[in-house]
């Protein structure tokens, strides 16, 4: 009797991949020893000034292409202010009421859960990263990392148009394919390169008004997401059922207890006292600087789904491939070559993959390449092989380097298909079974199962099994 | 050549004894520090003296004028670099508790730039703490004294930078200027104070006050001092995102131009200032004089709206500055108060590290930033900033320059205002305008205001020009100073 329905909506920061910070020419690393990636800028030393890395501005059209906004031609930057020991200067710089990039949308596949959807964006802005504070339990000292602090940020806002936690993830995941397409975010939610909060109200079924929301911050993993918000749509649920008030408030998630847990209210909320930055001139993005960034957008998620329906791959394929784009790259240039895609995809993404995963490599760190791959499938398609045969040549091909035409001539590999030296092989095993032969005479056709066992054994897989069938067959016809 | 006669002598003429050869840079520096030692119990006007480096860097130049090398343009010159300008491994306090066992571990664009001009540092100069003040008075370290008169102010916030050259503790001195920071204590001492075109040179590594309208600029003892400096400092920075892609035209050269036929326009309302100071006026319009007998024709402009010039730098500089002093938390450096927990942190680094005018200015700026108040005050502000730009810009369609005194009265005794900085801010109301439009404005010695019970007092003449005009308030400047003696003057011969 859910007479109410969730509205949700998603704040994402992307960590953008650039090689020095958003206004300093620093560098970035994850997982590098503490303050190893600083300079006098993020340190926040006196008279340091920020200069906008344009590369960064680069990556943020990118983005902006990827979601169809619309790119303000002048956007500003502001500060926003706040105390806290992982911001150095007391304020972040951001993007206030003139971003960079405002509307556009992004159009979550169809799967077998659920029907494709369009998730309207309001807005993405650049910012700056804060440090890391960590609290040391037990001890009267916590300790600050600015490793971290004036990383560049997109944040990009979604509309309030997501209507379940599965629906939010799903978005989450879009937006995660997208940017690593793009290039320009690692998108890993353990590292911190994809963040994520959520906006949370319910709405009654039918009315138009939204209800108070609420925001639940710091989720960095998919699961977490998705319980939290449900877990939110719990407790918003059961206040609302009681006729008690929604307030508006910022909340945690506890996994422990799969809760939302309330942090501050907007009573507390603090006042950035917004300011727009005096030490940068406002932010020019032209025609040309826009043309130049459309002209090098690589395929997009969307287009490479369509692409690879077309080939004829099932959604489970075209979805396996495209949420991986080194896989997917490295499918095209298999069928470049010339490889009939479905069972190409077969091959790269069960074999290829699930030996990769094994040992944790990428796909370019592959030791088969898509020259070997399109090699064995040609040698599988010609016949020159048989299926079953084809795994332990590539096998062998993963774990020795050897090229496939190598293994099979000098492992002797290669499928019998010639019908003469077939009909001995197989008239050899007939004769070593005249009681299951009798029993086939007799009308007990599955012995005939047996047959075939028999006669792959005795040729090592390597007998063609469409010809074995048709002499099969005719020796059994004949008496 | 004795000490006292190389302390008599021009930056510009220093530099060339030095590339000469007629005098080593060693000597030169040891004869400014002599007498900035001297002067430094009755003046305060060194926040440290490096007085070592400064022979050390001497002794350098002048090993690279014996191996034939060319040295740069201020070559030996003894400088002062007010303690805003942040110094590699030379502690650098901005005049402030909060900062006052700082070392840098970088330099400034404008300390490089000396550096390289072959001028040597002979010590960092006090000031008001955080650049925010109108005296020297707002600090917790000594307060500086004027060398013409010691019960009386220096002006501010650059007192120490306008009394070390006022005594002659050395040549030529870096101040900075956000609502008159340079040309005030200026005009208080004697000197030339000049505030170049916002832009025209780097901000960074200048401790930010007001970031939309600092600038950095030289106090020398005459006009053609003043030039090459600002030569040497002009240009545009990449580290600085405000700093101007303009080209650098001869400074130098500039002076020599000729002012018969320009235009300097007065606009007779901000005359009519209650708090003018009559001594101050006769000698503005002595001044005016003066122009008129160099064939300068002298015209009527109205600046309207600069009545409000003093609401609204108050209302921009006090909100930019308490967000640029939000770093002074005592986390990352500088000095921390014992506290237990981190709002204790926060609270008592900053209420005992600030001064009492920084706190008030924090917390009006802040107030000012408030969401509810943003609209009515600092929005509004930033509209009259833009309608004061245009005033001033439809004035410089119909004139060159625009006169006017420096400040309404000479320097005032120490103490006098101190209690009530309400009436500090109201006398910035000449020089407050060139900062809000983001334009060159020089201070030149205009003049004495003479009475019984005190010794004279210099009092400052000031020119406002258009963008990136500064040749031409050079000329003038220069052509008045022909003219004159004021600039020869000086302060009576420091106590024993």
């Amino acid at each position: 009797m859910t007479r109410y329905e969730p509205i949700i909506g998603l704040e994402v920061h992307c960590q953008l991949n650039t090689r020095s910070k958003l206004f300093s020419p620093c560098s970035f690393a994850f997982g590098d020893p503490p303050n190893t990636h600083t300079d006098p800028y993020v340190w926040a030393m006196p008279g340091t000034l920020p200069v906008l890395n344009g590369h960064a501005v680069s990556l943020a059209i990118r983005l902006a292409l990827a979601t169809h906004s619309r790119i303000e031609p002048i956007s500003r930057f502001a500060r926003k202010h706040y105390f806290y020991p992982d911001l150095p200067k007391g304020y972040q710089i951001s993007q206030a009421d003139q971003p960079y990039c405002t509307g556009g949308y992004v159009d979550l596949p169809e799967t077998a859960d659920q029907p494709s959807k369009r998730v309207r964006l309001i807005r993405i802005h650049l910012e700056e990263d804060a440090g890391k504070n960590t609290h040391v339990t037990g001890r009267d000292f916590s300790l600050v990392d600015y490793n971290r602090a004036g990383v560049p940020l997109c944040e990009i806002v979604s509309e309030p148009d997501l209507r379940s936690a599965a629906e939010a993830v799903a978005y989450l995941r879009e937006l995660r394919t997208i940017v690593r397409y793009l290039g320009i975010c690692e998108a890993n939610m353990e590292e911190g390169s994809l963040r994520c909060d959520a906006n949370v109200s319910l709405r009654r079924h039918g009315a138009t008004e939204l209800g108070t929301r609420c925001e639940i911050k710091n989720l960095n993993s998919f699961k977490f997401l998705e319980a939290a918000i449900e877990a939110e749509v719990r407790r918003q649920t059961d206040l609302v059922e009681r006729g008690e008030p929604i307030r508006q408030c910022t909340l945690s998630f506890d996994p422990q207890r799969d809760r939302t847990r309330v942090m501050r209210s907007k009573e507390e909320a603090a006042d950035y006292r917004y300011l727009p930055d005096p030490d940068l001139p406002p932010l020019q993005i032209d025609q040309a600087w826009i043309a130049d960034e459309q002209a090098h957008l690589p395929e997009l998620p969307g287009a490479r789904r369509a692409r690879y329906a077309g080939l004829g791959l099932s959604s489970y394929d075209v979805s396996v491939l495209t949420n991986e784009p080194a896989l997917a790259e490295f499918f095209d240039a298999t069928i470049e070559l010339g490889s009939e895609p479905k069972s190409a995809c077969n091959w790269i993404t069960v074999e290829l993959l699930g030996r990769l995963n094994a040992d944790s490599k990428t796909p370019a760190q592959s030791p088969v390449s898509p020259r070997d791959m399109h090699d064995l499938l040609d040698l599988l398609k010609r016949g020159t092989i048989s299926g079953r045969v084809g795994k332990d040549v590539f096998q062998k091909m993963y774990l020795e380097g050897r090229r496939a035409q190598e293994i099979v001539e000098q492992d002797g590999l290669g499928q019998i298909s010639d019908a003469n030296v077939l009909r001995d092989l197989v008239a050899a095993v007939l004769a070593d079974h005249p009681d299951q032969v009798a029993e086939f005479r007799q009308g007990k056709t599955k012995v005939r199962g047996f047959f075939v066992g028999q006669i792959m054994r005795r040729s090592r897989g390597q007998a063609n099994p469409s010809v074995v069938n048709t002499v099969l067959d005719e020796l059994l016809a004949s008496p | 050549m004795d000490h006292h006669a190389i302390r008599s002598l021009r930056a510009r003429e220093l530099a060339v004894l030095v590339q000469r050869g007629s005098v080593t840079a060693e000597r030169v520096a040891a004869a400014f520090v002599e007498r900035a030692e001297q002067t430094q119990t009755s003046c305060a006007a060194f926040q440290q003296l490096t007085a070592e480096s400064a022979l050390a860097a001497a002794r350098e130049i002048d090993q690279r004028r014996r191996a034939g090398q060319p040295l740069g343009p201020l070559a030996g010159v003894p400088v002062g670099l007010k303690d805003n300008f942040v110094t590699r491994n030379i502690t650098t306090t901005c005049g402030s508790r909060i900062l006052s066992d700082w070392l840098p571990p970088y330099d400034s664009t404008h300390a490089l730039r000396l550096r390289q001009a072959d001028a040597v540092m002979i010590g960092k100069l006090a000031m008001d703490e955080f650049a925010m003040g109108s005296s020297n008075e707002n600090t917790p370290f000594a307060a500086v004294r004027n060398p013409w008169a010691l019960d009386h102010v220096p002006g501010g916030s650059s007192g120490g930078s306008a009394a070390a050259v006022a005594a002659r503790g050395c040549a030529l001195s870096l101040g900075s200027d956000t609502g008159g920071s340079i040309r005030q204590p200026a005009s208080f001492c004697g000197l030339v104070g000049l505030k170049p075109t916002y832009g025209r040179v780097s901000r960074r590594g200048m401790i930010a006050f007001a970031s939309s309208l600092d600038q950095a600029g030289p106090m020398t003892q005459d006009v053609r001092d003043a030039a090459i400096a600002l030569g040497v400092l002009a240009g545009r920075d990449p580290d600085d995102a405000t700093s101007l892609d303009a080209e650098v035209p001869d400074y130098v050269a500039a002076c020599d131009r000729r002012v018969v036929g320009k235009k300097v326009g007065i606009d007779r309302a901000t005359l009519d200032h209650d708090g003018l100071d009559p001594e101050v006026r006769r000698a503005f319009e002595a001044s005016i004089d003066v122009l008129r007998g160099r064939g300068v024709e002298i015209v009527e402009v109205t600046l309207p709206h600069l009545d409000l010039g003093i609401p609204t730098y108050y209302a921009l500089c006090m909100a930019e500055s308490a967000s640029n002093l939000a770093r002074y938390d005592g986390v990352r450096y500088g000095w921390r108060a014992e506290a237990d927990t981190l709002a204790q942190l926060y609270d008592q680094t900053r209420a005992l590290g600030f001064g009492a005018e920084v706190k008030r200015r924090i917390m009006l700026g802040n107030f000012v930033l408030r969401a509810a108040q943003y609209r009515e005050y600092y929005g509004q502000a930033l509209r009259v900033r833009q309608l004061i730009t245009r005033g001033y810009e439809q004035a410089f369609a119909r004139c060159d320059a625009i006169a006017s005194p420096t400040s309404p009265v000479p320097a005032f005794r120490l103490g006098e205002r101190a209690r009530d900085p309400v009436s500090m801010y109201l006398a910035d109301i000449y020089t407050v305008g060139a900062n809000l439009a983001g334009l060159p404005a020089i201070s030149i010695p205009g003049g004495f205001s003479l009475a019984r019970d005190r010794p004279p007092l210099p009092i400052g003449f000031q020119l406002v020009g258009a963008r990136l005009e500064e040749p031409t308030l050079l000329a003038i400047a220069a052509a008045h100073e022909a003219d004159t003696t004021w600039h020869l003057q000086s302060p009576p011969k420091g106590p024993a």
